[in-house]
C-alpha cells in the first residue's frame, strides 16, 4: 500500500510504485503523484512552520500558488529550499525536509513566537529594535538573521546545471487546460508555429481536477487525446513542466522549463530559461482560488476546496476522514455531492451567505474541529474552503496594464487595453465555464493563426457544460473573534491589515510594504485579494477604488542558477592565457588575473624566501643585464586607410602628423570630459597604417570608442580598425644588455644598432632564419628596451629561443610584479594613476597635449575639476626613515593637521619596494605637488592604523635625464 | 527588446552596449570660439524624455556598426533604426 488515504481510480500509475522520504522518514507513492498529493496519501498533514509565528502548517493548494508547503529537496550542495511541495513531480529516491523549526517539526521552541503574537504585529521591528542603538548590530540583527528566513541556504556552490536559450513561434499559447489545449490546437491545424507550455508536467489544468466531459469523453482523457493530436503536428512545440514567468519588451516570454525527473541527468541542465520570441501570445493561465478569512484559518487539513477537489478526483487522495465544506459560492454543495461519491464522509456544508459563521479551529498539529457561531461544534479533520477565484491575469499586466474589476464574478480581470498581440481566453480572463473556455480558447488560437496570416480550416466547436458557481461578495467570517490569516507565508493576519489601516498605510502599495503583504515566494496568490477586499472595507472604498498593487514579474520564483545559466564561473568570466603561458608556468611562473588573462606575476626559483625575493632578483636582473616579460596582454589595434593619420591625429592629445613612417609615439586618449581615459604607445608602420596598444584592461572599451569616433563623428574618413590583440605574441626586452641579446635574433640586414634604430624607433623585419616580426624600441621599464612581436602561434617559441640565446648573459624572465617595481621607479603613469579622475596636467603630462589641432578632449582638458583636487600632481615620495614601508591608498596630511578629510591634501596610487633604491618608494597624486617637492608629509593609512612621514620628491626616481632607455 | 539592424535584421538587445542620448552625435568645434562652454553641454547635459528618445546602440556582439535607435522609453516601442554614420552624413550633407 501506498499510503492510508489513498483511493481508488484517479491518474496516478499503480504499477509505479516510488519511494520517498520526509524528514527522513521512508513513503511511497506513484508515478504520477506530486510530493504533496504522496504525503497527504500517507496522511502527512503537518509539512512545515509558518514564517513569523512558527505555526504548524499543511498543505493548502494543489499547484502553483502553493503559500504553505515549501519544502528543501535534497542535502549538501545539492540542496534546494522552499521548493513547493504542490509542484514537485514525485520520483524514485526523492529526499524532502520540512522548514522553518529548531526542533522537530512537531515541537518547535521557536513556536513561542507565536505566544507574543500580539507583540509581533505589523512594523514590530521598527518600532521594537529602535533603542539601544548600540544593541543592534551585536544582539538584534543576529537573532533576526537567525529567527528568520524561510529555509536555509545550501551549503557550497550548486552542482546542478541550468541553461539557456530563445525559441521563436508564431503564436504562444500559455496554459494547457481547456482553453489552451482548444486554442492550440486552432491555431496549430492552421500551420502556425506553436509553442504550448504549462506548468504542470499532465496536461489539462482543471480538467485533471473537476469531473467534466467534453464530446462525451472523461475531461482528462479528452486533454490527453488533444495533447497527443499536438505532438503529431510537426509545426508545434509542447512544453510541460514550463512556466511563463513575464511578459517583456516586443512579445518576449520569460518560460522556465523544468526537465522531467526521468530525463534528468548529472551533465544535464534541470532548468532551462527560454527567452521566447512571440507574434502572438494566447494567456490561457486559468484562476487562483482564494480562501476565506476566518478565525484559526491556517491549521493543517484547511485546503482550498479545488485543491480537494484535484486530491480526490486526480490524485485519488483523500485529504482527511471527515471533510467540512466553507464557501460563499454554489460549488460548495455540488463539492460535497462529488465527495460523497468518492467515499468520503461529509461532515458539514457551510454556506457563508446564509449558514452561521465559522468562530475558531481546533486541532493544534491538524484541524479537529470548527465551531460556529450557533455555537454547534463540527468534528472533521479537513476543511475545504472556497471564496471564489482570481483570474491569473498577471502577464496580462506585467506591461503597465491595469486590472479591471468585475462585480459578477467578484474578481480583476485584465483591462481592456492589452500589450499589442495578446488575447485572453477562459478563466484568465473571467469566463469560469467550460463551454465558454473552450470557444474562447478556439476563437483565440484562431485569430492568433490569422493575424500571423495563416488561414484556418473551420472546426466544429466542443461539446460541454458550462456551469459557473459566482460567488457572494463576502471575505471575512466573525471578524474580531480571533487571529484569522490572510497571507499564509508572511503570517499577516487580519489585526496586522486593520493596524496598517489605523497608522495610515492605506495605499495598497503602502499596506503591502508596511505588513509584507504578498512579500513573501508565492507573492500573495491566495492572500492578496482578501487584503484588498479588507482595506476596501476599513476604508469605506470599494475594492475597484482600493486597486490591486502592481503585478511584476516572475509569476512563479525563479532559481537565480537558471536567471545565471552557464553564465557562471568560467562561464562567466573565460580564461585568456598569453602564448607564453605554458611556457611561464614550467619556468615556475604564479599567475595574477588582469581582466581576463592570466599573467606571470613571477617566476619564484628553489630557494627564494617568498614574493619579494624573486621581484627583487628580477628587478636587479633587469637595471643590471637584460629581462624578458610577456606584454602580449597589452591591446592591439590595426589601422589603416588613407586617413589613417587623420583619424589618429583626432582621438590622441598628442600631435601625430609629424611622425614619421618608423617610429613610435608614447600616447594618451582622453575622453571628451578631458580625462585620461587609456595610455599606451603607437607606431606608424607605413604611411597609411599605424598600430595602436592599449592597456590590457581597456582594450575592449577603447576599441569601442574607436568604432565610435569612426561611425558616428568621423564617417568621411577613409579609415578601418581590427582588433588584432591575439594575432602577435610580444616581449619586451629590457636591461643594458638587450641590444646584445636581440642582435642574436634579428636576421640580416637589418641593423639594430642605436644609429639605425634609435630609441622610439619601430620596424617590421624577420628573426630567427624568416619569422615574420615587428619591433619597437620603447621601454617602460626606464632600461634600453624593445618589444618584439610575432604571430601568436610563435610566441612560446620565441620565449624559448630569447632564453637560449641569452643564457650567457643572464637573460631573466620577469613577471607584471618586476614590471611594476620598474616603471614606479621610473616614475611612469599606469592604472592606479589612470583612475577615470586624472587629467594629462595632473600626471605631468599636460605638454603632450597639442595645441594646434581639434581632437578628442581638447575643449575640456584642463577645465574639468574634480572636487578638491583640480590642483592634484603627480609626485614621488620615500619614507624619512628609509626603513618603514609604504602603504598605497594612505592620504597624505601636514604632520601637524587633524586627521580629517579637511586637511587631505592627496593620496599615495602606487608604491613597491625598490630594489635599486634599497627602501620603499611611491608615486602620489598631490594638491600643489610640484610646490611641495621637498616637504615632509604624514601618510596616513586609516585602515592599516599606521603614519608614516614621508619626503616628497620627483616622480621619477631613476635616470631622470632618460640616458638609459636612450642609450 | 529587439532592435531591427538595417543590415542584419531584427537581432536580440543582448547583443548591444548602450550608449545614450544621440545627441552625441553633434559633436561641436572643438577649436571653436566658445568650445568650452559647447562641449561642456555637448558632454554633460541630456533630455530625459517619457517618450521618443534617440539614442546610440552599439552592437558589440554582432557586426560592431554604432545605431541611432529611436525609442519611446515609455512603452520601449522602436520606431526607427539607423547606421550611425549613415545619420552623420546626412546630416552634414543637409548643412
Amino acid at each position: 500500500m501506498s499510503g492510508a488515504f489513498r483511493l481508488p481510480g484517479g491518474l496516478v500509475d499503480r504499477d509505479r510504485p516510488l519511494g520517498f522520504t520526509f524528514n527522513g522518514r521512508r513513503y511511497r507513492g506513484f508515478a504520477g503523484d506530486t510530493l504533496a498529493s504522496a504525503l497527504l496519501a500517507n496522511g502527512v498533514r503537518l509539512v512545515g512552520r509558518s514564517f513569523k509565528y512558527h505555526r504548524p502548517r499543511g498543505i493548502f493548494t494543489a499547484g502553483s500558488e502553493e503559500p504553505n508547503a515549501l519544502v528543501t529537496l535534497g542535502m549538501g550542495r545539492n540542496a534546494l529550499p522552499n521548493s513547493r511541495a504542490t509542484m514537485v513531480e514525485l520520483a524514485d529516491g526523492i529526499a524532502a525536509f520540512s522548514q522553518n523549526h529548531l526542533g522537530p517539526l512537531g515541537f518547535d521552541p521557536l513556536a513561542v513566537t507565536d505566544l507574543l503574537a500580539s507583540f509581533l504585529g505589523a512594523g514590530f521591528y521598527y518600532k521594537t529594535f529602535m533603542w539601544p542603538k548600540a544593541f543592534w548590530e551585536r544582539l538584534y540583527e543576529p537573532l533576526i538573521r537567525k529567527a528568520a528566513g524561510l529555509g536555509r541556504l545550501p551549503a557550497g556552490a550548486d552542482p546542478t546545471l541550468y541553461d539557456k536559450g530563445h525559441l521563436h513561434c508564431d503564436v504562444l499559447v500559455i496554459g494547457a487546460g481547456p482553453a489552451g489545449l482548444a486554442a492550440a490546437r486552432a491555431a496549430g491545424q492552421a500551420g502556425a508555429r506553436v509553442i504550448l507550455a504549462d506548468e504542470g508536467f499532465r496536461p489539462g489544468g482543471r480538467l485533471l481536477a473537476e469531473r467534466h466531459e467534453i464530446d462525451g469523453a472523461r475531461g482528462a482523457d479528452w486533454a490527453a487525446a488533444q495533447w497527443q493530436a499536438l505532438a503529431a503536428m510537426p509545426n508545434v512545440r509542447l512544453m510541460p513542466r514550463s512556466t511563463a514567468f513575464g511578459l517583456y519588451d516586443h512579445g518576449i516570454t520569460g518560460v522556465l522549463e523544468q526537465v522531467a525527473p526521468d530525463a534528468r541527468a548529472a551533465d544535464k541542465p534541470a532548468e532551462i530559461l527560454w527567452r521566447v520570441h512571440t507574434r502572438r501570445i494566447v494567456l490561457a493561465a486559468g484562476a487562483t482560488e482564494r480562501p476565506l478569512v476566518f478565525p484559526g484559518n491556517d491549521r493543517p487539513g484547511i485546503m482550498l476546496a479545488g485543491a480537494v477537489q484535484a486530491y480526490v478526483n486526480r490524485w485519488a487522495v483523500a485529504p482527511g476522514r471527515r471533510v467540512a465544506i466553507l464557501a460563499n459560492h454554489d460549488g460548495g454543495a455540488a463539492l460535497a455531492a462529488e465527495l460523497e461519491a468518492s467515499g468520503l464522509d461529509i461532515a458539514a456544508v457551510i454556506d457563508a451567505r446564509r449558514d452561521p459563521a465559522v468562530v475558531a479551529t481546533r486541532g493544534r498539529r491538524g484541524l479537529r474541529a470548527l465551531t460556529l457561531a450557533d455555537g454547534r461544534r463540527i468534528a472533521c479533520d479537513a476543511l475545504a474552503v472556497s471564496g471564489g477565484w482570481s483570474p491569473n491575469l498577471h502577464l496580462a499586466v506585467h506591461r503597465d496594464g491595469k486590472p479591471l474589476w468585475r462585480d459578477d464574478i467578484q474578481a480583476f480581470v485584465p483591462g481592456e487595453v492589452l500589450p499589442e498581440g495578446l488575447a485572453v481566453a477562459g478563466a484568465a480572463g473571467g469566463s469560469f465555464g467550460l463551454r465558454d473556455c473552450l470557444a474562447e480558447g478556439g476563437g483565440a488560437g484562431r485569430a492568433a493563426a490569422e493575424a500571423c496570416g495563416f488561414t484556418v480550416p473551420d472546426a466544429p466547436g466542443f461539446a460541454a457544460d458550462n456551469a459557473q458557481h459566482p460567488p457572494a461578495p463576502i471575505w471575512e467570517l466573525s471578524p474580531g473573534r480571533g487571529r484569522a490569516w490572510v497571507d499564509l507565508q508572511n503570517d499577516v493576519t487580519t489585526k496586522d491589515i486593520r493596524l496598517a489601516h489605523r497608522e495610515g498605510f492605506r495605499s495598497v502599495e503602502h499596506l503591502k510594504r508596511y505588513t509584507t503583504l504578498g512579500m513573501a515566494t508565492d507573492q500573495g496568490k491566495t492572500g492578496n485579494m482578501l487584503a484588498l477586499a479588507l482595506m476596501a472595507g476599513h476604508t469605506g472604498r470599494s475594492i475597484p477604488e482600493t486597486g490591486t498593487t502592481r503585478y511584476r514579474p516572475p509569476y512563479v520564483p525563479i532559481s537565480l542558477g537558471a536567471l545565471a545559466g552557464r553564465e557562471g564561473g568560467h562561464g562567466f568570466k573565460p580564461v585568456r592565457r598569453s602564448p607564453t603561458h605554458d611556457w611561464a608556468a614550467a619556468r615556475g611562473a604564479s599567475f595574477v588575473e588582469s581582466g581576463l588573462w592570466l599573467r606571470a606575476e613571477w617566476f619564484a626559483r628553489a630557494g627564494e624566501s617568498g614574493w619579494r625575493a624573486s621581484v627583487d632578483r628580477e628587478v636587479i636582473a633587469v637595471r643590471a643585464g637584460v629581462g624578458i616579460c610577456d606584454v602580449s596582454t597589452l591591446g592591439k589595434i590595426d589601422i589603416q586607410g588613407r586617413d589613417a593619420t587623420e583619424f589618429v591625429d583626432f582621438v590622441y592629445c598628442n600631435g601625430f602628423a609629424k611622425l614619421p613612417v618608423g617610429r613610435v609615439r608614447y600616447v594618451l586618449m582622453l575622453r571628451e570630459d578631458g580625462i585620461v581615459m587609456d595610455d599606451g604607445t603607437t607606431a606608424r608602420l607605413g604611411e597609411n597604417h599605424y598600430l595602436m596598444t592599449t592597456t590590457t584592461a581597456n582594450a575592449g572599451p577603447v576599441f569601442q570608442h574607436l568604432e565610435f569616433v569612426r561611425q558616428c563623428l568621423r564617417p568621411e574618413l577613409d579609415v578601418h580598425l581590427v582588433a588584432d590583440t591575439d594575432g602577435w605574441a610580444q616581449i619586451a626586452v629590457a636591461g643594458p644588455k638587450a641590444r646584445t641579446l636581440l642582435a642574436r635574433l634579428v636576421d640580416a640586414p637589418f641593423d639594430i644598432s642605436d644609429a639605425a634604430f634609435p630609441f622610439m624607433a619601430c620596424a617590421t623585419l624577420t628573426v630567427c632564419g624568416g619569422t615574420p616580426a615587428r619591433l619597437f624600441r620603447i621601454s617602460f621599464s626606464g632600461e634600453l628596451g624593445y618589444e618584439l612581436a610575432v604571430p601568436a602561434p610563435f610566441g612560446a617559441a620565441l620565449a624559448e629561443v630569447l632564453m637560449a640565446a641569452g643564457a650567457d648573459l643572464g637573460v631573466t624572465p620577469y613577471g607584471v610584479e618586476a614590471l611594476n617595481v620598474l616603471r614606479i621607479e621610473k616614475g611612469h603613469v599606469s592604472g592606479p594613476e589612470l583612475n577615470g579622475q586624472t587629467a594629462p596636467k595632473h600626471l605631468g603630462l599636460g605638454r603632450m597635449a597639442s595645441q594646434g589641432k581639434d581632437y578628442i578632449g581638447r575643449a575640456l582638458a584642463g577645465q574639468t575639476r574634480i572636487d578638491g583636487a583640480e590642483t592634484a600632481r603627480l609626485v614621488g615620495l620615500r619614507p624619512t626613515d628609509r626603513t618603514q614601508p609604504l602603504s598605497a591608498g594612505a592620504h597624505l596630511l601636514e604632520p601637524a593637521a587633524p586627521r580629517t578629510q579637511t586637511h587631505d591634501l592627496g593620496w599615495i596610487s602606487s608604491v613597491a619596494f625598490s630594489p635599486t633604491l634599497g627602501h620603499h618608494i611611491g608615486l602620489a597624486l598631490l594638491n600643489d605637488g610640484e610646490a611641495r617637492i621637498g616637504a615632509r608629509l604624514c601618510a596616513v593609512d586609516a585602515i592599516g592604523d599606521t603614519e608614516v612621514e614621508v619626503e616628497i620628491v620627483p616622480p621619477q626616481f631613476i635616470d631622470p635625464e632618460g640616458a638609459r632607455q636612450r642609450g | 527588446m529587439i532592435i531591427d539592424h538595417p543590415l542584419l535584421g531584427p537581432r536580440d538587445s543582448d547583443e548591444f552596449t548602450y550608449l545614450g542620448d544621440a545627441s552625441l552625435l553633434d559633436r561641436p568645434d572643438g577649436l571653436g570660439e566658445d568650445a568650452a562652454a559647447r562641449f561642456a553641454e555637448y558632454v554633460y547635459m541630456r533630455d530625459n524624455p517619457a517618450g521618443l528618445h534617440r539614442e546610440l546602440w552599439f552592437h558589440a556582439a554582432g557586426d560592431l556598426s554604432w545605431l541611432v535607435v529611436t525609442r519611446n522609453t515609455a512603452t520601449h516601442e522602436i520606431t526607427a533604426v539607423e547606421l550611425a554614420s549613415d545619420v552623420t552624413r546626412a546630416r552634414r550633407a543637409g548643412k
